[in-house]
């Protein structure tokens, strides 16, 4: 006969970093949560998931006739066209931000589910940054398309697409599990994150390229702009698809380490309040 | 060979309960204060989690001071007042809240059923929320996938399993969830008073489930109810809390005997009235109900063929012409048993003070064993003064109404009539 588990419950118990055996023992609710977000999200609508398409698509059409146009914001990357340019960060960026404020407040939506069972609580804020992922595979037709419409074909960069996606999940989960853990306890963090979104789009290269940084204020403060790690995860993600540019190495392993330590924190502060979570959600 | 599986030592639980806020008086006071609040916020929302100085008047301690050991194969009843802080133990066993005192240690695993349908979605077929809420409660896919043409069996709605859970009604979601969750195969079970659900056949249903669990080789269960009889059959052991801590443990039969006895002393006022769901003008109103014996003094527990006086205290706020009270009996099931009506049985006007009682007298009582409640309505004529239903709730033990020494065991929850039989 197999040993029989032994739980000890004590006041003022010091959690554990991450139970990883746990966490596994509960893959299968991971799985199940993530699929009922994905088949939830679109039911009785019409559309469906085109609503995928729609919201990005419309936010590439603005950006495209506002900065490609008006303002003429040069793409500096080997003549890529505005709209390309703009796709490619609009569609990583529509699932860093759907996944975030998603999670970010995965712990309040679900408080009733909180205070009657206990499961790993970090299932909570990880569930969105992956149904999210949904969405983001399938905008992606919106990239093809408006390749095919300009005829501008990535070349072998595209190889390295892994890095900066996982750079951007990564980022995405580990501000989650901030921004979770610190909406249970103080809502105004709910209300700070929407409407920090916005602005956190404003200051990642969405709309322009981070080369600009590098022209207007000189190589450290290019580097220190990388710390955002959503700098590296754009940047990086749009030039995989650019023809003949370099991969911004140097932007990616600063935005990388950035966006480890993010997540690293996030887990720990989340472990450390995690027991609290019932008695105040 | 049995051997000890949960040990709890001291456990503690501590809330903040919100306290009245001082309002300032002057209109630079409020200024001052209205600056302060984001401070004074923080601070109350850091300390819903900190419990340095135990004795702080906001302090409220759910349960405090409770040990207590539970053998494997063992099932613990735990039963008292609502409030008493038998949800917060279980909360604290199912590890969903951690202790601010003391320490617990089980030893198995672990299943605890605080509801049923705990993370079901409305959009979400039958199958789908089944594999949701079994993966909710620790079952792997696996798992579900063995047992799911049970699970289906026994909720009874085969052939609703591929429709959104929204459109069922709210007994079959009942009945789907509860399925769901008498498949989970744990070595210690732990419930909260989840089998109070459904019709009373679906009752039956799940009191028998939670039978076989526990009669299963080593199979521990712990459970909250307020049902008595089940506490009786099903329970090898009982515990009494009271205001968060225990105060009777043993025998189920001596436990739940000394909880009906002392039933009124165990909450705050010997009834409540909840005040959203009164009816009437006001003008004449109950304030207080009581059951006295024949010697007029107090009773917490009747008992079948008693001499029996209920007790109705009053206060009249304007005096109306021809006051009239009715007392509804009504059974566990909320079935009206007896109306008695003083418009019909009693000849004359009953007399009003401004306050006082009036006293129904009940030479016989009728009742068989069981759980009754009482609604109060008075009335002056046919204009309605008061009206509170679910007054007061009473057990009723067996007892021999008949005056022949032989007590009906069996009968349960209706009336006894007197009668006599002769032969020719």
């Amino acid at each position: 006969m197999e040993q029989k588990q032994k739980v000890v419950i004590q006041a003022n118990q010091r959690s554990s970093f991450f139970n990883f055996k746990e966490f596994w023992r509960y893959r299968d609710l991971l799985y199940f949560m993530v699929l009922r977000d994905i088949t939830v999200l679109y039911k009785q609508t019409i559309l469906g998931f085109a609503w995928a398409i729609i919201n990005p698509l419309f936010q590439i059409v603005i950006f495209s006739v506002i900065f490609g146009g008006l303002v003429g914001v040069k793409t500096a990357a080997g003549n890529m066209p505005y709209p390309v340019f703009s796709a490619l960060a609009v569609i990583p960026w529509t699932y860093f931000s759907n996944s975030l404020s998603a999670s970010g407040t995965s712990l309040i939506t679900a408080n009733h589910i909180l205070s009657k069972v206990y499961f790993p609580r970090i299932i909570f804020p990880l569930v969105p940054t992956l149904s999210k992922l949904v969405d983001f595979t399938i905008s992606f037709l919106i990239l093809m398309g408006v390749m095919v419409y300009f005829k501008y074909y990535p070349g072998i960069n595209v190889s390295f697409l892994l890095i900066p996606l996982l750079l951007i999940i990564i980022t995405s989960s580990g501000l989650g599990l901030w921004f979770s853990a610190l909406s249970v306890q103080y809502r105004d963090f709910k209300f700070a994150l929407s409407f920090m979104l916005p602005l956190l789009m404003y200051a990642a290269p969405v709309v322009f390229p981070a080369i600009k940084i590098q022209q207007k204020l000189g190589n450290t403060y290019y580097h220190l702009y990388a710390l955002y790690p959503m700098v590296g995860g754009i940047e990086g993600f749009r030039t995989c698809f650019s023809k003949n540019t370099a991969m911004p190495w140097d932007l990616i392993s600063i935005s990388a380490c950035s966006a480890f330590i993010i997540f690293i924190s996030g887990l720990w502060y989340f472990k450390k309040m995690e027991k609290y979570f019932a008695d105040i959600a | 060979m049995s051997q000890t599986v949960i040990k709890v030592e001291n456990l503690g639980k501590a809330y903040r309960i919100g306290m009245k806020e001082q309002k300032s008086e002057t209109l630079i006071g409020a200024f001052i204060s209205t600056i302060k609040k984001p401070f004074k916020n923080f601070r109350n929302l850091n300390n819903l989690k900190k419990f340095n100085k135990k004795e702080e008047e906001d302090i409220f301690w759910a349960n405090r001071n409770i040990s207590f050991d539970v053998k494997d194969g063992e099932v613990l009843g735990i039963i008292g007042k609502n409030g008493a802080g038998k949800s917060t133990l279980l909360k604290l066993l199912s590890r969903i809240t951690e202790p601010t005192e003391g320490r617990i240690e089980i030893i198995g695993k672990v299943s605890s059923l605080l509801e049923v349908g705990t993370g079901f979605n409305p959009d979400l077929t039958g199958k789908e929320n089944v594999y949701l809420n079994g993966t909710i409660l620790g079952l792997s896919k696996k798992q579900i996938d063995a047992s799911y043409n049970e699970i289906v069996e026994f909720s009874g709605i085969e052939k609703f399993m591929e429709t959104p859970v929204k459109r069922y009604s709210s007994g079959m979601k009942v009945r789907l969830a509860f399925a769901v969750a008498a498949h989970l195969d744990p070595e210690i079970l732990i419930i909260d008073e989840v089998l109070a659900v459904g019709d009373s056949e679906f009752q039956k249903k799940c009191l028998g489930k939670v039978h076989s669990i526990a009669s299963k080789e080593g199979r521990t269960v712990l459970f909250v109810t307020h049902d008595m009889a089940a506490i009786k059959a099903l329970c090898t052991r009982a515990l009494l809390l009271q205001k968060g801590t225990i105060v009777k443990e043993g025998n189920p039969t001596e436990v739940v005997d000394y909880y009906l006895q002392n039933a009124t002393t165990f909450s705050e006022h010997s009834f409540y009235i909840d005040t959203s769901k009164r009816n009437g003008n006001g003008k004449f109103q109950v304030t207080g109900l009581d059951f006295l014996n024949s010697k007029m003094e107090k009773v917490n527990v009747l008992e079948s063929g008693m001499d029996l006086n209920i007790k109705v205290s009053y206060q009249c706020f304007e005096k109306g012409v021809n006051p009239v009270i009715n007392l509804i009996i009504r059974n566990n099931f909320q079935t009206e048993i007896v109306n008695l009506l003083s418009r019909v049985s009693h000849k004359g006007v009953l007399k009003l003070n401004d306050e006082g009682y009036i006293i129904c007298h009940i030479p016989k009582l009728p009742l068989m064993q069981g759980r009754y409640s009482i609604d109060v309505i008075m009335k002056y004529d046919f204009e309605l003064t008061d009206e509170v239903s679910n007054i007061i709730t009473i057990d009723v033990e067996k007892g021999d109404f008949y005056g022949t020494g032989k007590i009906v065991e069996s009968m349960k929850d209706g009336i006894l009539i007197n009668h006599s039989w002769q032969t020719f």
